[in-house]
């Protein structure tokens, strides 16, 4: 009796539910005591410097301008609109980086596995060297050194008296919708639905009778068509409007700041290189006996890569794609040491630099990336137990 | 009856072996292959012969000034007067055999630790994390009778080594922990680790970097300033660790359970477990992604340029700024892409060879 009194402590210390619970509480003690202690030392310190918190700042007028703005901008706008402003800022390029990465990258994976020897070679030393070499360091590289090289505008670089490139950056036609656009954009609309609904019934028709169509080239016959044959039917549309020399730089049509051509062709660059060894390991953990499958059903070699090969690598490659895409986002925040004016760039540089308000900026800058990745990666944990193979 | 004596068989077509059979089957197989080497070739051709003959064969490597830049080909001097620079910061001159020495110690360690079949690996590693702390930081801050050298002059690719180093070694613990919270049964353990490890993946290291040098100041008492280093270097840590905790659960995870309870039926105690099953098998697993993070490390430490720590690239960068040597971005920026390059390719390498040093055949 005595003695089981005696180990009744030791009981509970080997408890393990006992431990488990101490220890949780113990953790949570801890980091409830640091938080309070943070924040206690933020409101003091926020005292003594008289910084008001709180965001009444977003609504007060900005008074800086913005080099590049997808909406409309001045200095008369708040805060909140740089917000904004650089948010699609950081999504256009990451968009155009996203698209151009992944057409490099597949070309570079590609070009690893290709039986020329000699292409083979160059793109592993491709990857090798840039893959190797900090993106800031590249994004320096294009700015400072490539781009700053290209000639004034004057003496631009010109195909065509259309587009022009010189030292302020591209310089391109820009699209004017006229009278009847609203009816070809339609026309457009409808022949992509078209589209839609052919592949649909192609691949039913495959899937019931084995009878295939081919349904890539029509689509783009439709596309091209209806692009061309609409445009004139409806009588031109769109006009161009063309970039001009007026003083010492160009208006008019679309420029392109060498800021966003620096920053988009290094994330490019540097992001090409995962993706291409993402695409060679992709295709090549589809098994050999794959292959030889083929062979032997009497599969042509487009048939092979398209019913069996690319399906089977797909699977493998998605999930590294995305977190790729998800990190070209996030480098996309070098922009900063350029000057392109993106979120971390336009809102946690400038609009800081000029409110003072740290934690209310820094907190909105991060939980926007932070939407971005757990969207992404929420998705794709939904995608990937979809597309996830059934093993028996 | 005379012997059946074979004729010799004859030597294949030339076209067959050799390197003009190499080039039939590797260059030349086919139309297309035959265009895509040419087109490669003549590429590869306008682009390489300019670049070698601007950066080698008409380049300029020793002088004073950029007066000695005669050639038209790279000007190398450039990087030839700043070496020191490059490669120290501001660190006084006349204490450049201290962190000489630091990292003399630490090559010397590392040599030992990865050499296969060298003896007292333990007592090495040991006094690698015990010791060598101390030695390095009084060598490179000073203290004990030395100068006291504040961070402020540290830079170059000093400071880019001495971020990663500090980075990985404090990283990998608090990743190994914050992977074990993570598969921890304990909710709360779990909870807490798994937002931890989240956060630090899901935001840019730059709004980091920005929080570490705006915010970071407003959390400790009475507002205190501490140093600029030691606040990247916080900020750096914490990103790092996040991804290691994920390489580190991915090598755990890979292990098969049975590995686990066949330890456990064979009665180890948990760092018996720990050590002599589940560790060997799952490090072998974590290695590239180790190694890769590392690599990662490395390039990242240069965005400490942009809150304004001088590392190579911002050494590098200054040196640009400089109006007595203005026009020779193209010769810093390769420079110190070398640098970069040159650490993180030999990484790359060391961790395939361990990869293929440690594969013991369990994998296909």
């Amino acid at each position: 009796m005595k003695s089981n009194n005696r180990n009744g402590l030791t009981r509970l210390i080997y408890n393990p539910t006992a431990r488990s619970l101490f220890f949780q509480a113990v953790v949570l003690g801890g980091l409830l005591w640091f938080m309070l202690t943070i924040i206690g030392n933020v409101m003091t310190n926020l005292e003594t410097r008289g910084i008001s918190t709180g965001f009444g700042f977003l609504s007060q007028p900005a008074g800086f301008g913005i080099s590049q703005t997808l909406i409309e901008y001045d200095e008369t706008f708040s805060f909140g609109r740089t917000f904004i402003v650089g948010l699609l800022n950081t999504l256009l390029v990451s968009a155009l980086g996203i698209v151009a990465a992944t057409i490099l990258g597949v070309f570079v994976g590609i070009s690893r596995i290709s039986p020329n020897w000699l292409l083979r070679k160059i793109s592993m030393v491709y990857i090798e060297i840039l893959r190797n070499i900090p993106l800031l360091l590249q994004i320096f590289f294009w700015y400072f050194v490539v781009l700053q090289a290209l000639p004034r505008p004057r003496d631009s670089i010109t195909f065509g008296e259309a587009v022009f490139i010189n030292v302020r950056g591209v310089f391109v036609p820009k699209p004017m919708a006229e009278t009847g656009f609203t009816f070809y954009a339609v026309l457009i609309v409808a022949a992509i639905i078209g589209v839609f609904v052919l592949g649909r019934w192609a691949k039913r028709r495959m899937i019931d009778t084995g009878q295939q169509f081919p349904v890539f080239w029509t689509s783009v016959g439709i596309l091209i068509g209806t692009v061309v044959i609409g445009y004139f039917i409806t009588g031109r549309p769109i006009s161009l409007e063309y970039p001009e020399l007026r003083g010492l730089n160009f208006r008019g049509g679309i420029s392109l700041l060498p800021e966003l051509l620096a920053l988009w062709f290094a994330l490019t660059i540097y992001t090409s290189t995962y993706i291409g060894e993402i695409v060679r390991s992709g295709i090549q953990s589809v098994a050999h006996g794959q292959t030889e499958a083929c062979r032997a059903l009497g599969l042509n070699e487009k048939q092979r890569m398209n019913l069996v090969i690319l399906p089977q690598a797909m699977r493998v490659m998605i999930p590294p794609m995305t977190s790729q895409y998800l990190n070209l986002t996030k480098n996309s925040s070098l922009a900063t040491a350029i000057g392109y004016p993106d979120l971390v760039s336009v809102f946690a540089g400038t609009t800081l630099n000029q409110t003072g308000q740290a934690i209310e900026i820094i907190t909105m800058t991060m939980l926007v990336y932070l939407t971005i990745s757990l969207s992404v990666s929420a998705f794709m944990n939904w995608f990937n137990k979809r597309v996830a193979l059934v093993e028996r | 009856m005379e012997k059946f004596t074979p004729i010799e068989s004859r030597p294949a077509p030339l076209v067959e072996v050799g390197i003009i059979g190499w080039m039939r089957r590797n260059l030349f197989s086919s139309i297309p292959n035959t265009l895509v080497t040419i087109f490669t070739a003549y590429m590869l051709w306008i682009v390489l012969v300019p670049f070698l003959n601007w950066a080698f064969i008409s380049s300029d490597w020793f002088g004073e000034s950029r007066h000695d830049c005669t050639s038209g080909g790279a000007c190398w001097v450039f990087v030839t007067v700043r070496w020191n620079l490059f490669m120290y910061g501001f660190y006084p001159e006349d204490s450049y055999w201290r962190p000489n020495l630091a990292f003399i110690l630490l090559i010397a360690i590392i040599a030992w630790l990865s050499i296969p079949n060298l003896p007292f690996k333990k007592w090495v590693g040991i006094a690698a994390i015990t010791i060598y702390p101390v030695v390095a930081y009084t060598l490179l801050y000073g203290g004990f009778g030395l100068d006291v050298i504040p961070t402020h002059r540290w830079g170059g690719l000093m400071l880019t080594l001495v971020l990663a180093l500090i980075g990985i070694v404090v990283a990998i613990p608090i990743g190994i922990l914050l992977a074990l919270g993570r598969r921890s049964e304990m909710p709360v353990i779990k909870m807490v680790c798994v937002i931890f490890i989240e956060f630090w993946r899901g935001v840019p290291l730059i709004t980091i970097l920005f929080m570490a040098s705006v915010m970071l100041p407003l959390f400790f008492a009475g507002g205190t300033d501490a140093d600029k280093l030691m606040r990247a270097l916080i900020g750096i840590v914490m990103f790092q660790s996040a991804y290691m905790a994920e390489v580190v659960r991915g090598g755990l995870q890979a292990l098969s359970k049975g590995q686990f309870e066949g330890a456990d039926a064979l009665g180890l105690s948990y760092w018996q477990k720990m050590n002599l099953v589940v560790l060997p098998q799952a490090l072998k697993i974590m290695i590239p992604g180790i190694v890769n993070t590392l690599i990662s490390l490395f390039k990242d430490t240069s965005l400490i340029v942009i809150i304004g720590l001088l590392d190579v690239l911002g050494m590098v960068r200054q040196a640009l700024s400089d109006p007595a040597w203005l026009g020779y971005p193209a010769e810093g920026y390769l420079f110190a892409a070398f640098m970069f390059w040159i650490f993180c390719f030999s990484m790359s390498r060391y961790s395939i060879y361990l990869e293929d040093r440690l594969n013991t055949g369990h994998r296909n």
